[in-house]
């Protein structure tokens, strides 16, 4: 870091430099952006799956669950659902991957490895799902 | 290159931007030897020394330390020093400046405002309180050294900037090598510096949405974007528990 | 010492990275069960009584508020900056801002009135 700074340098010290326009399409241009674009779109979808289960929870208190029922059984309900389904499980993933970037575990002072976490994060995503479904099914 | 006849040929369009000439970078042709050994960067010192002196770009170590032969290849930011004419056989291969940068010349880019941001980071060990001797040691662990041994390989390079969506759309972003680098010193524990003034900012460490490209681009496996998401946690936890510091 | 700017994103961040990881455990089970599974007649739906009984229990009530709030919050955070990145339009920020963290502000109200009223 023996780089000798000069402060105040940004900006247009180069009037004839050529500054690209800005790519319209930036988000075609790698696979990696397309999934990351994609992965940040999940969010429209946890979005909907919000509104989805306060539907349900007011057709249960409010005693409309058969009407909920027949309008969650529509084919472009359940289209938008698997959808859905299909976004929520692709922002697990990613999500619950990507904690270890964040987290910095240490243990008998080494860092504990990534897919340590990941595993564990997984682990629960199950065990939550487990008990959901159970919670629910049972009668 | 003796034996042209024999040698397989590679052709390598390449951006050029004379300013007052060039309105915008147009492509220009070159066919040079497909060696097994050259790297892209031999490719366009060939051209250089044998077909077309006129041609701007800047190198010099030539083994992957220096930074200073970042180019975009075939879309891809990459170190030219370290990337192989082979990997394009049989071509065409195009080189574009890196991506993000105002373009000064041909493959030169203009990197000031980097380097203003760089030194806004205060990217050297921040002491407080009384000096020891200059004849001192400061001692560190393997675990101290480990803690940001990593962050430390950063070459300035800017290739981590050229690949971030981030930074291209709106260049206030202070960017992965700079926040990696602040990050080098903060986890020093020679350091006393947490730079929170600088890295807590709309512009800084909030302005990363974790595309993660930079890491995949960093040819010293800096992982900025490691060292991003970590001040994150840092940040907000200072955020919410104001008595914490680090 | 530099006066510090105060900012609002590592507050945001956090309910981010919260409604991120509720979202992540929650939701996948819930759409995969009332969505589709449901709805396909692979599994029947739950008595109406039962459904009920669980969602009159406190503590479900708190783990719903909980879940909305902070899922709607990370779908904001998310949205605005996708927004920004995909239409180039962060020049408006503050704005984007304010109408998904509105939106959110608001489904949350919502749902925190819904869980809070005894049926």
């Amino acid at each position: 870091m023996t780089r000798e700074m000069t402060g105040g340098m940004t900006g247009d010290t180069r009037a004839d430099a050529y500054r690209p326009r800005r790519d319209r399409l930036w988000f075609t241009r790698s696979r990696g952006y397309t999934v990351f674009v994609l992965r940040e779109l999940t969010s429209v979808f946890v979005a909907w799956s919000i509104v989805f289960l306060l539907m349900l929870v007011d057709a249960v208190l409010g005693g409309s669950l058969p009407e909920f029922a027949a309008l969650a059984a529509r084919p472009w309900m359940i289209a938008l659902n698997v959808v859905a389904l299909a976004a929520t499980v692709f922002h697990a993933v990613t999500f619950l991957n990507l904690a270890p970037k964040a987290t910095v575990v240490r243990l008998d002072g080494r860092r504990v490895p990534a897919w340590m976490i990941q595993g564990g994060n997984h682990t629960a995503w199950a065990l939550v799902s487990l008990l959901i479904a159970y919670v629910v099914l049972r009668s | 290159m003796t034996d042209s006849a024999e040698t397989p040929v590679i052709r390598m369009e390449v951006a050029r931007y004379r300013p007052g000439e060039d309105a915008e970078p147009v492509f220009q042709a070159y066919d040079v030897p497909l060696m097994d050994d050259w790297a892209v960067l031999d490719g366009l010192t060939h051209i250089k020394d044998r077909l077309d002196g006129s041609l701007s770009f800047r190198w010099s170590c030539r083994m992957g330390v220096c930074g200073s032969c970042g180019m975009t290849v075939n879309g891809e930011a990459r170190l030219t020093c370290g990337t192989f004419l082979t990997e394009y056989a049989p071509g065409p291969v195009r080189i574009e400046p890196l991506k993000g940068f105002p373009v000064i010349r041909d493959l030169v880019v203009d990197i000031d405002d980097f380097l203003a941001k760089l030194s806004s980071v205060r990217p050297w060990l921040v002491r407080e309180g009384e000096e020891p001797p200059l004849t001192a040691e400061y001692a560190q662990t393997p675990e101290q050294l480990e803690a940001y041994k990593q962050y430390s390989m950063c070459i300035n390079c800017l290739l981590c900037y050229s690949a971030c969506p981030v930074y291209v759309l709106d260049p206030d972003f202070l960017g992965p090598a700079a926040i990696a680098l602040a990050q080098r010193y903060n986890l020093d524990s020679r350091d006393m510096d947490d730079r929170f003034d600088v890295l807590n900012l709309e512009d800084a460490v909030w302005g990363c949405t974790f595309v993660g490209e930079c890491t995949k681009v960093c040819p010293k496996h800096v992982d900025p974007a490691e060292a991003i998401q970590r001040y994150k946690v840092s940040a907000a936890l200072r955020s919410v528990l104001p008595w914490s510091r680090r | 010492m530099t006066p510090r700017r105060r900012t609002p994103e590592p507050y945001l961040w956090l309910l981010f990275t919260g409604g991120g990881v509720v979202a992540a455990l929650v939701l996948p089970v819930v759409v995969l069960l009332f969505g589709v599974l449901m709805p396909l007649g692979v599994v029947d739906w739950p008595d109406a009584a039962h459904l009920r009984a669980l969602a009159g229990h406190g503590l479900v009530r708190i783990a719903l508020a909980v879940v909305v709030v902070l899922c709607l919050f990370h779908a904001a955070h998310r949205l605005r900056f996708t927004s920004e990145e995909l239409l180039g339009i962060g020049r408006f920020d503050r704005l984007i801002a304010v109408v998904c963290y509105g939106g959110a502000l608001a489904g949350s109200i919502v749902a925190v009135r819904m869980m809070t009223y005894m049926s």
